[in-house]
């Protein structure tokens, strides 16, 4: 199938009081497709999906939307529509009224837009609630509100603020399948903003990963998971040991002390490279079986597998296991050629250390600090 | 404990009624039958009677509700925008500035907005030679200018507290910036807009000080009336008044407050919702 | 982006020429009156005529009865606030009401109204007089002037209070029990300092028309007791002294502006010393 190019962003740069927050990006959007810009808070992220709902002009730079130039189109004359972060329905408007707005503005019949807001209301589960005051719903029924106020418009391109941000995690995980089959029914192009890898992984079709106003790696999830570019990539997208290695030889790496096969090449001879092992991809086997040893320090129990800490050489790694391994205990690990991914050393080369400071609470402490941007 | 609560509560009701001796004199005898407002003599609906003849005084209660009318609702207009214009402004520099500015009205004390307002009057007045100085025009400005005050700080808080995407959704679905604010924004303000009106309104229906300096010859307001009364003798028709205006004013403030008190409960349901709508 | 960014700003324009205009210019001419002379030449001889005895017994007598309007204020509006946010929230509500009912009342008319209460004859000393006492002499004396001053602006003082009262979170009066604190230590170190800034808003609200007004010393003060209020009046009014009239002013302002800067550091310190 010929794909078709609906948004093109051209050497776009944005400066925020002379921070430039968006640094020369180039992406392509292609029709139908569900995009996720996935990154911290600060990378960028919504500024992008502003500039493209048109609520912030870039500094220079080129937005293409279906073969036009639109910099300098307003944002209501865009065929974009937005599902805001915190919903921003109007609270003076009960639920009907809020999404059949757009319609309104467009001077359609009232019959024609009842039967169109009926149908939205269907499709996103809120039939009956039409004369419910807004303020008064749950976050998971505001936001459903909010998305058929938008999709109500038919946009060509749908933009998602981390519309799941303010939901429990029960809701969440059920709003991504909703909002995964409701753009598969559609086909509208769904750009969704997040910084919730989780949440990327599952839905898109093309995860963009962002860091410090730059695009990192365009990919698959499955690509952006197993082949990260760099170990930024590497440590946002899922758990890995990230370590210092240097390449042999096409197909041979040596690090931790040790040497491995594994299945790159083309890189210079005695290369400092950065390696990437998923926790999941190392089998414990006993010491002597081993290619590295190491000491357990501590084990977490995770109801499908265990997430144990070994200190191999003074370097804690992290090692997903089913089998049950105790604190103090020496054990030996073994990791297959495909196991070992390699990446070229980039900015972000020692920047994330091993697991030796790593708790659970920290890292839900520093979910719960992501703010917009 | 409960000695002292009984004992505070009777300090409360004291307190009202040291609050409301006046105002019960004041009604009490605008049913006199004599016309002493100092000895009640028997119960009579004269002044009443008397004051739909008084046209002097009918003319200054006009008058006064005229100027109330036109100083609130054209201060509203000034001021509602100008809060809109002030919210879009970063410079907090010239935020401050503009607040210090806005405030001088409220803080000076009157006589001060007074004279200062009748001494730019008679300076231009003299400039461009006009036959007098002071007229209905000076006090209208007057009245605009202390009510301003009272506007921005009651829709400026409403305009920060507004979701700050409401305006961009409004735009994202089609509307022009000026549809956006008519149809989106001011319907989310009009709570603050209201009772900045309202607060004016009544602010201008009372005031005395300032009219009193920058009002003209042949206009007449109600608090102005009182005051050259009060210089020899009140008769109990501005009683009656005083007594029809009080039930009025109690009237409006419980409509208010009926309006002001809807307008709470639905933000209390909405806070309350936001709090046990459990987070991640 | 920049003219949009202006556009977005121009709804305030109106109102910024309106304040030029008639809030700032006019201070310009009260300053250039209070120091130029009837022929518009630069004097400071306005403030020279100010430095009288008599101009002196004025402004101390005015900043005197200000003083005490406002600490009685403070005195009497305490616990009835107190008390007002220690009620249901229906009756709150109803209570504030009537609280600023009064204010709604054209001042004047009320205060004339006073006349008649505290009259040598008047109904205060007719009703003393039932019970076997007085008759007392209350009317035109220094007495019933600050009277005036605290009945016409009590409400000032009770409304600022009680809003940073109600706003109290009562959990803090338990927490301080809970720590050991009697009611009395509880009021001075809990309840007072956190609804400091009620008491100095109250305080500017109700020392700020006090120190200014004309028309309560006349009228319950028989003349007896000039004030600055009425002595601007009267240069402005009957005098026609514009010059002397906007001098008396500027120091009014300044006076004013001098006691705010004392009052706002006197809170600040205090707030130092509670956190």
């Amino acid at each position: 199938m010929e794909k078709n190019k609906i948004i093109e962003l051209k050497q776009i740069v944005k400066e925020f009081d002379g921070e430039r927050v968006l640094d020369s990006i180039d992406i392509d959007i292609f029709d139908k497709e569900f995009v996720t810009l996935l990154g911290p808070s600060g990378c960028g992220k919504t500024t992008m999906l502003r500039i493209i709902g048109g609520f912030v002009k870039a500094d220079s730079g080129e937005l293409w939307f279906d073969g036009k130039e639109i910099s300098d189109v307003p944002p209501y004359k865009r065929h974009v529509n937005t599902v805001f972060q915190k919903y921003a329905l109007f609270p003076h408007l009960n639920v009907y009224d809020n999404i059949a707005f757009g319609l309104r503005l467009k001077k359609m019949p009232e019959k024609e837009i009842y039967d169109k807001v009926e149908e939205m209301l269907a499709m996103v589960n809120l039939k009956g609630f039409e004369k419910r005051n807004v303020n008064l719903l749950s976050g998971g029924q505001q936001q459903r509100v909010a998305i058929a106020r938008a999709l109500i418009n038919s946009p060509r391109v749908l933009l998602l603020d981390e519309p799941l941000g303010a939901l429990d995690l029960k809701l969440r995980k059920d709003m991504q399948n909703e909002l995964k089959n409701i753009q598969q029914k559609t086909g509208i192009t769904f750009i969704y903003v997040t910084h919730d890898q989780e949440e990327a992984l599952s839905m898109s079709d093309k995860v963009v990963v962002m860091a410090n106003g730059q695009i990192q790696q365009i990919g698959s999830p499955t690509d952006i998971y197993n082949e990260p570019v760099n170990a930024f990539v590497a440590d946002f997208i899922g758990e890995s040991n990230i370590l210092d290695g240097e390449m042999l030889c096409d197909y041979r790496v040596k690090f931790a002390g040790a040497e491995f096969d594994c299945l790159d090449k083309g890189f210079d001879k005695n290369e400092k490279v950065d390696v990437v092992v998923r926790p999941e991809d190392v089998d414990v086997v006993p010491v002597e079986k081993g290619m590295l040893s190491g000491v357990i320090t501590s084990v977490t129990f995770k109801g499908v597998h265990y997430e144990i800490i070994v200190s191999v050489g003074g370097f804690k790694w992290m090692i997903q296991t089913t089998d049950y391994a105790g604190p103090g205990q020496k054990i030996g690990l073994y990791i297959e050629p495909d196991a070992i991914h390699i990446m070229k050393k980039s900015e972000f080369s020692n920047m994330f250390g091993d697991y030796s400071t790593y708790s659970e609470e920290m890292e839900h402490l520093s979910d719960l600090t992501e703010e917009d941007e | 404990m409960k000695n002292a609560k009984r004992i505070n509560k009777i300090y409360t009701i004291l307190i009202f009624a040291f609050l409301y001796a006046p105002i019960a004199v004041l009604i009490l005898f605008s049913f006199n039958d004599s016309n002493s407002t100092g000895v009640f003599t028997g119960f009579s609906l004269q002044w009443y009677k008397e004051l739909l003849t008084d046209t002097a005084t009918l003319n200054a209660l006009k008058n006064t509700l005229i100027l109330a009318v036109l100083s609130s609702l054209i201060a509203t207009l000034i001021g509602t925008a100008a809060a809109v214009g002030i919210n879009k402004m970063k410079n907090k520099y010239i935020q401050q500035t503009i607040n210090t500015v806005t405030n001088i009205p409220m803080m000076n004390p009157d006589i001060v907005t007074g004279i200062s307002m009748m001494l730019l009057f008679v300076f231009v007045g003299g400039i461009v030679n006009a036959s007098s100085n002071l007229s209905f025009w000076t006090v209208l400005i007057a009245h605009i200018t202390f009510n301003l005050p009272y506007i921005i700080l009651n829709v400026l808080p409403k305009l920060r507290e507004m979701d700050r995407h409401l305006p961009e959704a409004a735009l994202d679905l089609g509307c022009t910036p000026m549809q956006s604010f008519f149809k989106v924004e001011l319907p989310a303000i009009m709570p603050g807009v209201i009772s900045g009106l309202i607060m004016a309104f009544t602010l201008s229906l009372d005031d005395f000080v300032i009219s009193y300096f920058t009002v003209g010859n042949g206009f007449e307001t109600l608090p102005i009336r009182i005051y050259s009364m009060t210089k020899k003798r009140v008769t109990p028709d501005m009683y009656a008044l005083s007594t029809f205006i009080f039930v009025a004013i109690l009237v409006l403030l419980l409509v208010s407050n009926f309006v002001g008190e809807r307008d709470r409960t639905k933000q209390a349901i909405k806070n309350s919702k936001k709090k046990t709508g459990a987070g991640k | 982006m920049k003219k949009r960014s202006l556009l977005g700003k121009a709804p305030a324009a109106p109102y910024l020429v309106w304040s030029v205009l008639f809030i700032i210019a006019p201070l310009i001419f009260v300053a250039y009156y209070a120091f130029t002379d009837k022929n518009g030449n630069f004097t400071t001889a306005n403030f020279g005529s100010l430095a009288t005895a008599e101009y002196a017994e004025i402004f101390l007598r005015s900043a005197c009865f200000a003083f005490l309007a406002t600490i009685i204020c403070l005195v009497i509006a305490y616990p009835v606030a107190y008390y007002i946010s220690k009620t249901k929230p229906k009756t709150q509500k109803i209570l504030m009401v009537l609280v600023m009912l009064p204010m709604w009342m054209n001042f004047l008319i009320r205060t004339y109204s006073w006349m008649a209460i505290l009259e040598d004859t008047g109904l205060l000393n007719t009703a003393l007089g039932y019970i076997g006492l007085g008759p007392y002499h209350m009317i035109n004396t220094s007495g019933a002037v600050i009277l005036g001053m605290v009945y016409n602006f009590l409400p000032y003082m009770i409304l600022p209070i009680y809003t940073s009262l109600s706003k109290l979170d009562p959990r803090l009066v338990e927490a301080s029990a809970d720590l050991g604190c009697n009611a009395t230590r509880t009021l001075f170190h809990v309840i007072l300092p956190l609804s400091r800034s009620g008491i100095i808003s109250g305080i500017t609200m109700v020392f700020v028309p006090s120190i200014s007004t004309f028309y309560i010393s006349q009228k319950l003060g028989g003349g007896k007791f000039d004030l600055i209020g009425d002595t601007i009046e009267r240069q402005f009014q009957t005098a026609y002294n514009y010059n002397l009239g906007s001098a008396i002013s500027f120091v009014l302002m300044i006076l004013i502006i001098l006691s705010m800067t004392v009052m706002n550091r006197f809170g600040e310190e205090e707030g130092g010393m509670v956190a």
